[in-house]
């Protein structure tokens, strides 16, 4: 088991094509993605050759085909999973017509979308069922089963550790600093002011999944996601929480980075969800060698 | 990025929303000159500031001839509200106000959606009525993939009790000021007030807007409206250059790739500044995912020009992009900046191909770069530097 995704996954590439596709779908390939296929309808029909790492059981190369819509690809090969490099600009396209396809989930790495863009195609998701995660995230890895975005495959391997994340490179970080224990899967839900997957639906994947011993949440300034988090815990969550926070010295008013990552007043600072945190019981970290410690003590 | 007062009011006269006359003036002469074009008995001066409390800190003023209107001006002028210096007022047509309500649209993180807010009581400050009284401030949910049409638009006025001989002309501003949140990409459109004239028009007297800076690729008109005027000169050099950059208070210069992580190191510099005389980081600043030769030298290049940095932390993990790549990234970048260069350089590498980039950086051995195995212990060293120099 894992979360959201496992190595029964069955992955479309959408913007296979693209430069940032292409070199992100030969590492997805090279970890042991099942990528099935591509999409781009100027392009349908042909193929694309992707170098293996040496001896993967699979050859030297593998031919992904190209499909010209996601609900042709997955009619052809069961693909239950989309993942989408396209640019901003189409972003939106391409996850409605994900959306219309009917596949169960779609991952959005595409940094930059409008929100007015996220805030539609979200609300035609949850009318539909289906699970996004992202925008402006770097994805899902269930290590050694399967990876879905531009996570590095080679920090760390599998484990008993859930990690949810809004960042990209403090995704990583953490990997790192946990790498003696390893991952069941890590998530990166982005930092968008608007995200398919939130904390609060990590955490319940993560309560559920029988591998998952500790649940590691990063999160950082901006909104109410945190504290929400805590609410959810508090109520549903039995499994041990170490929580890390980021961005106790950003000062109010500056966006620091992430669209979502800016103090408004009094709300949304690092210190008021590191409260909320620990009053739901959670054991909350200063720093991410402070935070990985804590979890570290709690796998024993 | 928000808007001013007058852009707003702009914005909202291109898009139909009823509005008065007003005019931007940085002079009190151009003040007196746009009273003249605006022609009505009484104008206000307003101070065109991004912050609310104007009018409690004298920065609303009414005048009723052309020269009070120069004479206000004069005085709004370069005043100081909370922080913030005016460098322009508006010249707007004195409204003979009725009745004074409340509207905005904005995005609602928490549901994921839009939120519309109404109340028969505008003026004062919405979220001490939010307070005070919640039951006068109706919260009506709107679908992203709707808006706000005409049947959702009876359905905000009817929730906040809109009297029946202004909840058409209300209902019909309602979906105007909807047509500006959704042909911009605005986050926020506020109107606090909204009034009913003496003469019974709705008209917007006041406008917030925030947009969606993601969208400015399909609004090419919205570059127009940045202030750059307000902007830090670093902050404005890190921006032509596609950097993510945020001036800060501090002394420890900080560059990382990934947004999440640079705010943790300036977390991870503040607290190891504790041992070292209180230093705190001089900035945030994140090069992204990627961390070329170029980018990482163009990212130098501001630090290096802020007189309060003392030291550098340089923090990437590699993820992507290997360490070796950001190790020589680091040493060109240093051969681009030459004698520019001057200040101490703790570098920590970690991640995919980080033995190579340590050799890299150790073969290189340039005079300014330590190199650091941890984050934490790479903080320590910056914050140490920056104490003893």
């Amino acid at each position: 088991m894992a979360i959201f995704i496992d190595s029964s996954s069955r992955v479309v590439v959408q913007g296979m094509t693209g430069s940032e596709g292409t070199k992100h779908t030969t590492r997805m390939l090279a970890s042991g993605t099942q990528i099935v296929g591509g999409v781009n309808p100027r392009k349908a029909g042909t193929s694309v050759s992707f170098d293996l790492p040496d001896g993967d059981s699979r050859g030297s190369s593998v031919d992904v085909p190209v499909f010209g819509s996601v609900a042709e690809a997955m009619a052809a090969t069961g693909a239950d999973v989309s993942v989408i490099f396209v640019p901003p600009a189409h972003t939106k396209g391409a996850v409605v017509e994900a959306i219309e396809a009917g596949i169960p989930l779609v991952v959005i790495i595409t940094e930059g979308v409008p929100v007015a863009d996220t805030a539609e195609f979200f609300t035609l998701a949850q009318a539909k069922g289906v699970r996004l995660i992202g925008p402006n995230c770097p994805g899902i890895i269930s290590p050694g089963k399967s990876n879905v975005g531009i996570i590095p495959a080679n920090i760390t391997g599998p484990g008993r550790v859930g990690l949810v994340s809004k960042s990209g490179t403090l995704t990583y970080q953490m990997m790192y600093e946990l790498r003696d224990h390893g991952f069941s899967t890590a998530i990166g839900i982005g930092g968008d002011p608007i995200i398919g997957t939130t904390h609060i639906d990590a955490l319940e994947a993560f309560e559920a999944d029988p591998e998952t011993e500790v649940i590691v949440m990063i999160g950082e300034i901006g909104g109410d996601a945190e504290e929400r988090a805590a609410d959810y815990i508090k109520e549903h969550v039995t499994k041990p929480v170490v929580g890390y926070v980021a961005g106790f010295t950003a000062p109010e008013g500056k966006t620091m980075g992430h669209a979502g990552a800016i103090v408004s007043g009094s709300s949304g600072t690092a210190a008021a969800k590191k409260v909320a945190l620990e009053a739901a019981g959670v054991k909350v970290g200063t720093t991410p060698s402070e935070t990985a410690q804590l979890a570290r003590e709690l796998l024993g | 990025m928000d808007l001013f007062e007058y852009q707003a009011r702009d914005m909202f006269e291109k898009h139909g929303v009823p509005v008065l006359g007003g005019i931007v003036a940085t002079t009190p002469e151009e003040a007196r000159a746009a009273a003249e074009k605006l022609g009505s008995a009484v104008v206000v001066v307003k101070a065109q500031v991004k912050t609310g409390g104007r009018g409690k800190a004298g920065g609303v003023k009414l005048a009723r001839s052309p020269q009070e209107a120069a004479d206000r001006a004069a005085e709004i002028l370069g005043m100081d509200i909370k922080g913030h210096t005016v460098h322009r007022v508006m010249i707007a047509q004195g409204a003979d106000i009725a009745e004074e309500y409340y509207f905005s649209v904005l995005l609602d993180r928490a549901n994921r959606s839009y939120l519309a807010m109404a109340s028969k009581e505008g003026g004062m400050e919405i979220e001490q009525l939010a307070v005070e009284r919640p039951e006068a401030l109706a919260r009506v949910p709107v679908d992203p993939t709707v808006g706000i049409d005409a049947a959702k638009a009876a359905e905000i006025v009817a929730t906040a009790g809109f009297d029946a001989d202004v909840a058409d002309q209300v209902a019909d501003v309602l979906q105007k000021l909807w047509g500006v949140y959704q042909a911009e990409d605005a986050t926020l459109v506020e109107v606090n007030p909204l009034v009913k004239t003496g003469d019974g028009r709705i008209v917007a007297l006041d406008g917030k807007v925030s947009l969606d800076a993601n969208a400015d690729f399909r609004h090419a008109d919205h570059a127009e409206l940045e202030d750059k005027a307000a902007a830090d000169p670093l902050e404005a050099k890190a921006k032509e250059n596609d950097l993510n950059y945020v001036k800060l208070d501090g002394s420890v210069g900080v560059i990382g790739n990934g947004a999440g992580l640079v705010m943790s190191t300036l977390d991870v510099v503040a607290l190891a500044g504790e041992k070292h005389g209180d230093v705190t980081p001089a900035n945030f600043l994140d090069i992204g995912g990627g961390a070329s030769a170029e980018v990482m030298a163009a990212g130098l290049d501001v630090i290096l020009g802020d007189p309060q940095v003392k030291s550098v932390f340089v923090n990437v993990f590699g993820g992507i992009t290997a360490c070796d790549a950001v190790a020589n990234g680091i040493v060109a970048a240093l051969g681009i900046l030459g004698d520019e260069a001057t200040k101490p350089l703790v570098v920590r590498l970690d991640g995919n191909n980080v033995e190579e980039g340590r050799r890299i950086l150790a073969e290189a051995a340039h005079p300014l770069v330590t190199l650091a195995d941890t984050m934490d212990g790479g903080a320590d060293k910056a914050a140490e530097l920056a104490n003893a120099s």
